[in-house]
């Protein structure tokens, strides 16, 4: 089955968000879409899936004009669609989510669930996935989680399917496994639309690349393209995919954490008697796959969490069991692994984000006012500094795209005298500009002689910035190794294996 | 390393903790305390069922000890069951039981209990609260928050009423009231959907439009002629042959109004339709997540519009029991916050049928317990018996309800592509 778009239109007011596209995708292709975030990608998928309604242009299939208004008319035409993010019910089980939409009524009138019980068993078996029909959906890794999706279109007979941003919640290990079923799916006939925007995955995957920025086809090209040159398409200018690490003296240890432990509100120790020793001007990046205690290791650094034991000193000084404010105040940056959760105050404005933690100290505060003069002005002059696009400072911060939201995160952060920057996944869900310009400020950071700690789970981005890296498995740092170890190396150690214990 | 509880385990532990003290304190307070030398009767006999006993005499101090003894032996099986982690449901209940008993023992020294009167008119007093409840489970399921059964109640009885008294018939005011309901309904459907106003705001002011409308009328039209619009005929109650023979039960729940019959045949039905039919699984679907619902292909504001619309027709039928089911003629204001309870008895039973149901019957029974005590003349004042009703529900929720969630989408507007 063919899947054509000619000329698909879209605007939300004043703003086009698809202009003109045209695509086709045949059967057994992967096809894949690469564009910034914000660049009209799934806007384009919401209307080939028929949640959005397109304002000219049509859809062809198998070369016959197709009119798609409701999802139900994609489902019948044969399309499937992946969410990025996923249309399961959290509370049902994985059979009961399959059959939704699509049930079959048995005797008097009851739901039959034992059908699709069956094929998801036999689905699975095709392709090797251990799903159980009788989980209940929210208790699954997220990895799962999306395998039912695929076995939910595949049960359904889509030959067409759309993975929108399928790999951006998933762990190295999970996207490799996903790529794999890929092709798999690929050489059983499914034409397969992928959006993305990492663009090691597209070389990997794709058949044909279609490139969109600010809603406009810009290229279509083909997987041997070089990313540098993709990259440049996507964002419209050349980009800095591997930011120059200039080399230089690494000063004195600034953070010594000695023993640090951290519990979960149940009780379980999710970090175990680490010690690690921060030195001023270098980046200590964190590895290690999703879930293995990073994110509650970042957070205890600031004291964000309630039960951590041992001992951190920055500086000298002892600074476990501090406020959170008196944290950030000794001189810790904090970029919080979720910047619309943690990092900022969605319906404040941008002027009044930059200063959360200052607010209370002059110039910002006079007394019990805050003087609004000088918070807009100081915004002003950050905007500039950091490069934040936008409208106006007084505009409400959740309106911005996800890399200017960083940026007000990172603005805020080092506006402070600091010493230490701990960074959690700082370019998470962001696009290849913005990225490049968080990894030029972090590099800066550390040139300017602060101690960075790094939490990721990109193994490129670890390569690309660290000194030194630290692995953590299962809530311990398993190996601290140079930068200059092999991909390869890294994988193994973020799966648990040592070298020095592997012949033990 | 220390023992780790979790959230479940720790509620677990305080709730056999506060039987525990309950059962104690109730042993030495009613048993040994207890220095009545009165007995108490207790009455089983409603009707002519066939009778095993007739009524059941016992010295109050005695009754209570041997009450609040079962309470501490069954405290202790719980304790034991929980080490050893099998359920503690039955022993729970037996000790709530027993707690109970032995207050009733105690405090009824020397008067007569009508047990089975007891249950009947706790019964009695939950059937409209379990049509409101079973009303406002349709709407929150599928994510719609219903504040309105008041306003849908208080209508429904308003109109079979009137209905009935005009046409001298109560079937034509038990059809009548669902129609009523729905028209409720239909107000709450259109704004809280198409508009997509707040449900929470909304609910109210259409309770207050109706209040202020029965009110207007009832002065104007039903108090000055009376003998037209409001001498509703009642239902005869029906007797299930050989099923109200039965001792105890049999009177209490199968001598009653078609009313009654059919909060039993609509309990089940929705039990049934919510969670095995294709019906129940969309409407749980669209209160959960209504965009994953829609990816798939389903309608989702048409559907919560006809299920807000069938949740009137629900509630009707309960309104319908405050005059034609029960009294006859309507009076103002009669529902007095039934629909309120009902919300309350929802939330408590977690969403489920099931639960909103057993909630229902625990505030009717509270309710009830209340009144018969201040009847008999009992010590205790009544402004303290009306406690009771909370003090349970606090004992329940604190210590042998699980985690309450709501459904995740209730009360959130749906609107397609709103991500952009």
């Amino acid at each position: 089955m063919s899947l054509e778009l000619r000329g698909i239109t879209k605007a939300f007011g004043s703003l086009t968000v698809n202009d003109s596209i045209d695509l086709k995708v045949e059967a057994g292709q992967i096809h894949a879409i690469l564009g910034e975030n914000g660049a009209g990608k799934s806007t384009l998928m919401n209307i080939v899936y028929g949640l959005l309604k397109a304002d000219s242009g049509e859809i062809f299939v198998d070369g016959k004009i197709q009119n798609i208004s409701e999802p139900s008319d994609a489902l019948s035409a044969g399309i499937g669609m992946v969410h990025q993010h996923f249309m399961l019910i959290p509370v049902f089980t994985v059979a009961e989510n399959i059959v939704l939409g699509h049930e079959k009524i048995g005797k008097f009138g009851v739901l039959d669930i034992e059908s699709a019980r069956e094929a998801i068993i036999r689905v699975s078996k095709d392709f090797g996935f251990s799903v159980d029909p009788d989980a209940i959906v929210e208790t699954l890794p997220v990895g799962i989680q999306q395998k039912v999706e695929i076995i939910r279109a595949l049960i359904y007979e889509a030959k067409v399917l759309i993975l929108d941003e399928p790999t951006a919640v998933l762990t190295p290990q999970e996207t490799d496994e996903l790529l794999k079923t890929m092709q798999e799916l690929k050489s059983k006939g499914t034409a397969i639309i992928f959006i993305t925007h990492k663009l090691r995955e597209v070389r990997e995957v794709a058949d044909q690349i279609t490139i969109i920025r600010r809603g406009k086809v810009v290229g279509l090209v083909s997987p041997d393209t070089s990313e540098g040159e993709l990259a440049s398409l996507m964002v419209g200018r050349e980009v800095d995919l591997a930011p120059e690490k200039h080399k230089h003296e690494i000063g004195n240890p600034i953070l010594i954490a000695k023993n640090l432990s951290v519990r979960d509100a149940m009780g379980t120790e999710v970090v175990k008697r680490i010690n690690f020793e921060l030195r001023a001007g270098e980046v200590l990046a964190v590895a290690g796959v999703q879930g293995n205690g990073q994110s509650e290791l970042a957070r205890a650094i600031v004291n964000l969490e309630d039960h951590i034991e041992g001992s951190l000193l920055l500086d000298g000084k002892e600074i476990r069991g501090l406020s959170i404010y008196d944290s950030l105040h000794a001189g810790i940056a904090f970029i919080p692994e979720s910047r619309e959760l943690d990092g900022l105050v969605g319906s404040f404005s941008i002027a009044e984000n930059l200063i959360l933690d200052l607010h209370d100290q002059a110039p910002y505060a006079k007394g019990i006012n805050l003087s609004v003069q000088v918070v807009s002005e100081q915004a002003e002059k950050r905007v500039k500094e950091f490069d934040i696009r936008l409208q106006s400072v007084s505009d409400a911060v959740s309106t911005l795209s996800g890399g200017n939201k960083q940026k007000v995160v990172i603005a805020r952060e080092l506006s402070r005298p600091i010493k230490v920057l701990v960074a959690s996944q700082p370019t998470r869900g962001l696009d290849v500009g913005s990225i490049e310009f968080v990894h030029e400020r972090i590099l800066s950071e550390r040139d300017a002689g602060r101690g960075v700690i790094l939490f990721s789970t990109e193994l490129e981005e670890v390569l690309a910035l660290a000194d030194r890296i630290a692995v953590m498995y299962r809530g311990e740092i398993i190996e601290i190794v140079d930068s200059k170890v092999s991909k390869e190396e890294l994988g193994l150690l973020m799966a648990g294996v040592v070298k020095s214990k592997a012949g033990s | 390393m220390s023992e780790i509880r979790t959230s479940v385990e720790k509620r677990r532990i305080r709730g056999i903790g506060v039987l525990s003290i309950f059962s104690a304190a109730s042993f030495i307070y009613f048993g040994l305390l207890n220095s009545a030398s009165e007995k108490t009767t207790f009455g089983f006999v409603l009707d002519n069922e066939w009778v095993i006993m007739k009524e059941w005499v016992i010295s109050s101090a005695s009754g209570s000890r041997i009450f609040s003894t079962l309470a501490i032996l069954a405290s202790i099986s719980a304790i034991l069951a929980y080490r050893k982690k099998i359920a503690v449901t039955i022993p729970a209940s037996v000790a709530t039981f027993g707690i109970f008993m032995s207050f009733l023992t105690w405090i009824a020294a020397g008067k007569f209990i009508p047990l089975t009167g007891l249950l009947q008119g706790a019964l009695l007093l939950a059937v409209p609260l379990v049509f409101g409840s079973m009303s406002g489970l349709i709407c929150e399921r599928s994510g719609v928050i219903n504040i309105a059964i008041e306003g849908q109640l208080l209508a429904s009885a308003f109109v079979s009423g009137v209905v009935a008294s005009l046409t001298h018939k109560s079937i034509w005011g038990l059809i009548a009231a669902p129609i009523a309901g729905a028209a409720i309904s239909f107000l709450l459907a259109t704004f809280a959907i198409k508009f997509s106003v707040d449900q929470v705001i909304l609910g109210f002011v259409i309770n207050v439009l109706v209040i202020g409308l029965t009110n207007f009328l009832y002065k104007k039209l039903l108090i000055p002629y009376q003998s037209t619009w409001n001498t509703a005929p009642t239902f005869e109650h029906i007797k299930i042959p050989i099923l109200s023979k039965i001792p105890i039960i049999g009177p209490i729940l199968f001598s009653q109004s078609i009313v009654v019959y059919l909060m039993y045949v609509i309990v089940a039905g929705i039990t049934f339709a919510l969670y095995k039919t294709k019906w129940g699984l969309r409407t749980r679907a669209i209160g959960e997540h209504p965009t994953a619902a829609d990816t798939v292909g389903i309608d989702v504001n048409r559907m919560r519009f006809k299920n807000v619309l069938i949740a009137g027709l629900v509630a009707g039928v309960g309104g319908a029991y405050f005059t034609v089911g029960s009294v006859g003629s309507f009076g103002k204001e009669m529902t007095a916050g039934a629909g309120f309870i009902a919300l309350a008895a929802l939330i408590f039973g977690k969403w489920s049928p099931i639960g909103a149901l057993m909630a229902a019957l625990l505030f009717g029974f509270a309710d009830n317990l209340q009144s018969t005590l201040t009847i008999i003349g009992v010590s205790i004042p009544s402004e303290f018996m009306l406690m009771v009703p909370y003090i349970a529900t606090i004992i329940a929720v604190t210590g042998l309800v699980g985690r309450v969630r709501a459904p995740a989408a209730d009360g959130i507007p749906y609107l397609r592509g709103g991500a952009h």
